[in-house]
């Protein structure tokens, strides 16, 4: 009987890849270890090996195929002394169920928490800091970043990138691809895995009058370097009485990603937001990713930027200017509204919009406003809001104590205490380690019905 | 002029050398004590003495109250600042320290005014005043502080020599550290990259024989620690940093290697520091006699002096010199003393560059 070889899922989060070659071909002998194909998901291209002996009977997916969703079968292997004589082919979709195929050994994609917080949302009005009229191009959020990097690169010699894999092997998240054969070796620099020696290395160098951008492969592990970006960075200005500057910019991926447990699963951002000296960005869609990392690098001072890795894949429109730059400092509202205010940042932005849609329907009338930026805060943008609308909701794929949260609730009650009808509530991730077992994960993490509860609750207090 | 002689010392043996290799890499050339003219000899020791007057006015005023917190001093290990940063060329090489930074900032020029004034906290201070004794800096003299984490001006030092390479603009960075800072993990990070990378940078440990009250032996499993770069390729000198002249001889050798391009170098400073860690030091580690053991056979400013004399320079110049020295550190005082505190309104400024 021919054994089916299915489209592998490999990495947590990948849906679907690109059958990118076949490196053998029908009729062919293949042994345990032999490469078949090479895959390309959104992160990189890897290696499908065989795992059976045998000869390849049909290659169901010609290579170059786009968009081959995890589990659909590509091709087929007869066993020894089996005929290897092509059969009509199956339509090649992974929806046809296989009748042959025993029910346990259908791939199961690994589920996640983390789907709970990707959505669909979109911004529903346009960002007032891009002209009316722009044209607009479609780009994920790992290409924005890139394009922002690229773009300064280009434009000031100062400024470098380095890193764990940011250069040879592409990044390993794929946002430094291309910056290797664009600039070279001088400018995109592979470090050792030492995040403490080239935090401090990286600000150095902007003391020496040098632009860094800093990669750490996730922010689990700057805080190996967190002295660094602490101590060096951001208090330098202050206590050389303004004469030595840091412009240095940190980013990488933050919070939960895909069933990776605890140790690479937190939130920073309320870490760095408490620091005076330093700038902190978290930004959601791909336009602002672009104009806030342009912006980062640009200033004078130390920028901490905080990616999400589900988010790098996913596509918005970015402004086609040639040089789009945000300010920093400034929140957005993506959604206006007249009943609730619910803020949010980073990924919560996308469960706030989505949240939003649904209390519409339920004729509750939500103001959306994203953040961007976590340090300086722009609490006149969310206060002008709840002067609007009375009542306050925080989203925020982080652990509550000691959050953005409690922070907003407390400029709520020093410069909104007047504008309330109720009690600012917050939504965040459960107080606990990040767990790994796929439900616990799900308990966990915030999501679209916990805002909408939470909005709910709040409306019904006044 | 005189070669250093060689004498009875409590720290070193060799005024400075490059072990033996273990392999048949090359090597930094051995140094030999720097030939020094009679105005030269002259100017390590104004600088020298500059550097002990200055420190010991500033513990009379943190005695007076005049100086709060932290205050550390570099009494005893002059000869080490000195030495190396003659060597420089101050108009394109960066030089980063610790929190124990006067005696760098003195020996690279920068004005004793305004270094005491930081000291006391005023807004004439280099720093206005909001960085005190640890943070320092001088972005024109290129001295890059002024660090109080241990270890970290490694790190940010790497960072410097860095920058030098890829500007291409020729100047070598040298990041001062303690023996005490030698056993932080960042700085072995930052031989590795230095090293990998051919950075241009000299790492000074400056062996004082303490981190506080702890000394060498009951810190370091290897405790010669010019050898601590040996597993990075690093070459290491072991130097007498008693002795300003072995001192700037062995940084002609280090500086020729690294300005070739084949990378950094580590050296090891033999030295002594006569007073306490801060100025809050119990000093129960080791003994009265030790100390005055070393300040009788191996002051380096007594050292020098002896050289100049044997060179024919007479006690009234001596004189001159220690009365000139006295008149602008009494001056730097006077000036720290009655030098306004910072505007309250400076309590927010220069927390960031831009407006956002
Ligand atoms: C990371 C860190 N740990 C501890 C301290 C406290 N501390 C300040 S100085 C010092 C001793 C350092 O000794 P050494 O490196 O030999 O330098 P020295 O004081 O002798 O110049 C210690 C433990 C610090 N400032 N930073
Ligand atoms: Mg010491």
């Amino acid at each position: 009987m021919a054994i089916e070889l299915k489209m592998p899922a490999l990495s947590p989060t990948m849906e679907e890849g690109t059958l990118a070659k076949w490196l053998v071909k029908e009729g062919d002998t293949v042994k345990s270890g032999d490469i078949l194909a090479e895959i390309e998901t959104d992160k990189a291209t890897m290696e499908f090996e065989a795992i059976d002996e045998g000869t390849i009977g049909q290659i169901l997916i010609a290579e170059g195929t786009d968009n081959v969703k995890v589990g659909t079968v590509i091709a087929t292997i007869t066993g020894e002394g089996e005929d290897a004589a092509p059969t009509p082919a199956p339509a090649p979709t992974a929806e046809a169920p296989k009748a042959d195929a025993p029910k346990d050994e259908a791939p199961r994609k690994a589920e996640s928490g983390t789907e709970q917080l990707i959505v669909k949302a979109k911004a529903a009005v346009a960002d007032p800091a891009i002209p009316e009229g722009t044209a607009m191009v479609r780009l994920t959020v790992r290409e924005a970043l890139r394009d922002a990097m690229a773009e300064e690169m280009r434009a000031d010699d100062r400024v470098f990138v380095m890193g764990e894999e940011v250069a040879e092997y592409q990044g390993a998240y794929k946002v430094t691809q291309g910056l290797l054969d664009e600039f070279g070796a001088r400018r995109v620099i592979d470090t050792p895995i030492t995040e403490y020696g080239f935090a401090g290395l990286g600000t150095g160098a902007a003391m020496g009058g040098l632009r860094p951008v800093i990669e750490f492969m996730t922010f689990n592990f700057a805080m190996q370097a967190i002295d660094h970006i602490v101590n060096s960075a951001a208090k330098t200005n202050y206590m050389s009485g303004g004469q030595m500057r840091c412009p240095i910019v940190f980013r990488g991926p933050n919070g939960a990603a895909s069933r990776v447990g605890a140790q690479h699963s937190q939130n920073y951002a309320p870490w760095y937001a408490s620091v005076p000296g330093l700038i902190v960005i978290a930004p959601y869609d791909a336009a602002d990713a672009k104009g806030l990392l342009k912006a980062a690098i640009r200033t004078e001072d130390p920028v901490v930027f905080l990616e999400n890795e589900l988010l790098y894949g996913r596509s918005f429109d970015v402004p086609d200017l040639p040089d789009h730059v945000l300010p920093i400092g400034q929140a957005r509202i993506m959604r206006p509204g007249k009943d609730v205010t619910v803020v949010s940042y980073s990924i919560g932005v996308g469960l706030a919009l989505e949240a939003a849609e649904q209390l519409a329907g339920e004729g509750i009338d939500a103001e959306v406003i994203d953040l961007r930026t976590l340090r300086p805060l722009d609490t006149a943008t969310v206060l002008a809001s709840l002067k609007k609308t009375n009542h306050l909701v925080v989203v925020e794929e982080g652990w509550p104590t000691c959050s953005i949260a409690s922070e907003l609730a407390m400029v709520a009650m020093e410069h909104g205490f007047d504008d309330l009808d109720a009690p600012v509530t917050r939504v965040c991730n459960e107080d606990v380690p990040l767990p790994y077992a796929a439900n616990l994960e799900k308990a966990a993490l915030v999501d679209v019905q916990r805002v909408v509860a939470a909005v709910k609750a709040v409306r019904n207090r006044g | 002029m005189a070669k250093a002689p060689a004498r009875a010392s409590a720290a070193p043996k060799k005024t400075a050398s490059t072990p033996t290799p273990a392999n048949n890499r090359e090597q930094p050339r051995d140094p030999v004590p720097y030939d020094a003219t009679p105005a030269e000899l002259e100017k390590f020791y104004r600088e020298m003495l500059l550097i002990r007057r200055f420190e010991e006015k500033a513990g009379q005023l943190y005695g007076l109250g005049l100086i709060g917190g932290f205050c550390h001093l570099y009494i005893g290990q002059e000869a080490v600042a000195v030495g190396l940063q003659s060597a420089l060329d101050g108009d394109k090489d960066s030089v980063i320290t610790g929190y124990r930074d006067h005696g760098h900032m003195l020996a690279y020029g920068i004005d004793p005014k305004v270094i005491m004034a930081e000291l006391t906290g005023r807004a004439a201070g280099i720093s206005r005043g909001k960085g005190g004794s640890m943070h320092m800096f001088s972005v024109e003299h290129k001295f890059y502080g002024g660090h109080g984490i241990v270890g970290a001006q490694v790190s940010l030092g790497t960072g410097l020599a860095f920058a030098h390479k890829y500007r291409g603009d020729g100047g070598v960075a040298m990041s001062y550290f303690g023996d005490g800072a030698s056993n932080q993990g960042q700085v072995y990070e930052s031989f590795n990259m230095a090293e990998l990378w051919k950075l241009p940078i000299i790492f000074v440990i400056e062996n004082n024989q303490y981190a506080m009250g702890t000394s060498v032996n009951r810190s370091s499993a290897e405790d010669q620690l010019y050898r601590r770069g040996e597993s990075f390729r690093i070459p290491g000198m072991q130097v007498d940093g008693m002795d300003v002249l072995a001192v700037r001889g062995a940084a002609e050798a280090a500086l020729e290697w690294v300005r070739a391009g084949k990378g950094p170098v580590l050296m090891e400073l033999k030295t002594y520091r006569y007073r306490g860690h801060s100025m809050s030091d119990p000093a129960k580690y080791r003994s009265r006699e030790e100390v005055q053991a070393v300040r009788d056979k191996s002051d380096a400013i007594e050292h020098l002096k002896k050289l100049m004399t044997d060179a024919g320079i007479g006690e009234d110049k001596f004189k001159d010199i220690d009365k000139e020295i006295r008149a602008i550190v009494a001056e730097s005082a006077d000036f720290a003393e009655s030098a306004p505190e910072p505007e309250l309104h400076e309590l927010y400024t220069d927390v960031l560059v831009e407006q956002y």
